[in-house]
């Protein structure tokens, strides 16, 4: 069972701010998932890899900048205040 | 005639041939969604004006003598996918009025192709969920049962396809998205190996498995609308090198393999679509084809797997929305932190933030190698199952889920009960296997017919023989169609 701390914790390194009706909520609902996907600890992987097994391959390309159409700059930069053509953000050092 | 109910190749033979125009049948389509999306409330948002205008261009196209499998034929795009200067929410409050910049690749090559984008369709809130419940903006409702769901992420596509809003509809599959609300609809969805559609332009949910795959009413219409959103794509380093398109070719089985994993058919499968199943091997067998019972010993693992590395992955994913550049944002932060908390607090549905802080957990320190690191290990365990399968058969049959489509608020207060849902779909999806699900039956629930289906996976590479199969099935299992008005 998760504790309240942990769920504390988590959601602060998640970056959500949760009301005290989630945290208890998801408290409930996270450690039964959690009891759930426990059944894996039972699963003999010590030799196992766990690395990705997948036919994927590495994929090279110039080091090239390429750049967005207008129109797509333009529409990406109208959903926030922008001030010379970058976004506003709230200030990060205090 | 109501020209929206037409089958892709139907459409192509009767605007070929000059029978029908792209903008009648584009007007059939919006007719359909204006006469019944209030009952179902498949479709988020409507792009009414701009169809006809690409109808009309589509007409030019067609008068000119250019011939293109989908040119003129109008679709509706599942609304995790980027289109340009068309509102796109992933179905969430924290994209409300988020207007995509740019379009993803499946939609540049659907245009280019010349079909016809009616709109965008509700899903789950970003993909998560099997049921469409999760929506921000209202569930979507099954046009064969009203008080049943659709099926999930997906489920607005599969509505759509059902109901005849349009002749195809895009939808993304991560652990059955596009296959369970198929199957929970009555139509046809097609998962395709993972790297074989570029996923640049979906909103990323599990990037290791996320594959945007078609849905549609018939079997030909899916692998039709597969060869033109397939590709290699620059803008998405996980799409493979070489050939996708391959013949589509009908006749006997003669010579397939095809295995029967015994823990798909076990208890908790709903003993009518079993029987339904069972139709279907009798049809494949008259058609040459030979069955063996196999066995998939990690199959158990499969959902507890993918609900740690899709939250993990997901975590991942959604730290992107934090107010700054797009999406929602608070008014009553008093500093960056409190921002990016409130903004993102208020913006994100509960199984969103569930899943969000799954994988931050399964991620943090003291616990990536009890969960994360151990679901990748069982993971590979599952694709050792699949491969030592497929060295001995062509092909293997599943159901698509354990049941028909379930009521609205059935599942409600028991995400884990959710999860069970992913069953028979999540192997597939772990493993990057092309997996398709196809109408088998219809069952009685409460008075009401609702549809059933089945589940064929193949090797990479072997569409060609998945497709072979699942045209017969089409052919031999008939399923009555329900005509919603």
């Amino acid at each position: 069972m998760l504790t309240k701390e942990q769920i504390k914790h988590i959601a602060n390194l998640a970056r959500l701010e949760l009301t005290s009706q989630e945290e208890d909520l998801y408290q409930e609902q996270l450690s039964a998932v959690l009891d759930y996907v426990d059944k894996l600890a039972k699963v003999k992987t010590d030799e196992i890899s766990s690395l990705n097994k997948s036919e994927l391959v590495n994929i090279w390309r110039e080091d090239r900048v390429v750049f967005w159409d207008q129109s797509e700059i333009d529409l990406a930069l109208s959903q926030s205040d922008t001030e010379s053509k970058k976004i506003k953000v709230k200030r990060v050092l205090n | 005639m109501e020209f929206n109910r037409l089958t892709i190749q139907e459409a192509r033979e009767k605007l070929d041939s000059g029978e029908i125009s792209a903008l009648s049948l584009t007007e059939s389509c919006l007719n359909q969604i204006a006469s019944t999306n209030d009952r179902l409330n498949a479709v988020l948002t409507l792009c009414s004006e701009d169809a006809r205008k690409e109808a009309i261009e589509a007409d030019k196209r067609l008068q000119k003598g250019e011939r293109g499998p989908l040119l003129g034929i109008p679709y509706l795009c599942k609304d995790n996918i980027m289109t340009k200067g068309l509102r796109t929410t992933a179905a969430s409050k924290i994209l409300e009025n988020y207007i995509a910049p740019y379009d993803a690749t499946v939609i540049r090559k659907l245009r280019e192709a010349g079909a016809i984008l009616l709109g965008k369709t509700n899903l789950d809130e970003f993909a998560h969920g099997a049921s469409t419940e999760n929506s921000a903006y209202g569930v979507t409702r099954n046009p064969w049962d009203l008080d049943c769901v659709p099926g999930g992420s997906s489920g607005g596509s599969a509505a759509a396809v059902a109901a005849d809003m349009c002749l195809f509809a895009l939808g993304s599959d991560t652990g059955g998205s596009v296959r369970c609300p198929a199957a929970f609809c009555g139509v046809v969805g097609y998962k395709s190996s993972y790297g074989a559609v570029s996923r640049h332009g979906l909103l990323s949910m599990t990037s290791s498995t996320d594959v945007i795959g078609p849905i549609t009413k018939s079997v030909g219409d899916a692998a039709l609308v597969y060869q033109v959103i397939a590709g290699e794509d620059q803008y998405d380093a996980t799409t493979y090198s070489g050939e996708r398109s391959f013949a589509l070719s009908s006749g006997d089985l003669k010579g397939l393999k095809i295995a029967l994993p015994k823990e798909y058919f076990a208890k908790g499968l709903h003993p009518e679509i079993k029987a339904a199943l069972e139709n279907v091997k009798s049809e494949f067998e008259k058609a040459g084809a030979v069955f063996k019972e196999c066995s998939l010993p990690h199959t158990e693992y499969g959902v507890p797997v993918y609900y740690i590395l899709t939250p993990s992955e997901i975590s991942s994913n959604l730290a992107r929305f934090d107010g700054i550049a797009w999406g929602l944002k608070s008014q009553e932060a008093k500093d960056l932190q409190e921002f990016y908390k409130k903004s993102r607090g208020l913006g994100f549905g509960p199984e969103a933030k569930r899943r969000i802080m799954l994988g931050t957990f399964a991620l943090s320190a003291g616990y990536f190698d009890a969960y994360y690191k151990k679901a990748q290990s069982v993971r590979n365990l599952i694709r050792e199952d699949f491969e030592k399968v497929f060295k001995d058969y062509d092909l293997i049959l599943t159901p698509t889920a354990p049941h028909p489509a379930f009521r609205i608020g059935e599942k409600n207060n028991d995400p884990l009960s959710m999860y069970l849902e992913d069953i028979y779909v999540t192997g597939a999806s772990l493993v990057g296997l092309p997996a398709i699900s196809v109408p088998s039956g219809l069952v009685d629930v409460n008075g009401k017919s609702l549809p059933v289906a089945g589940q064929l996976i193949a090797n990479r590479g072997a569409e060609a023989k998945l497709f072979k199969a699942a045209l017969l099935w089409e052919e031999k299992i008939k399923i009555a169609k329900n005509n919603f008005i």
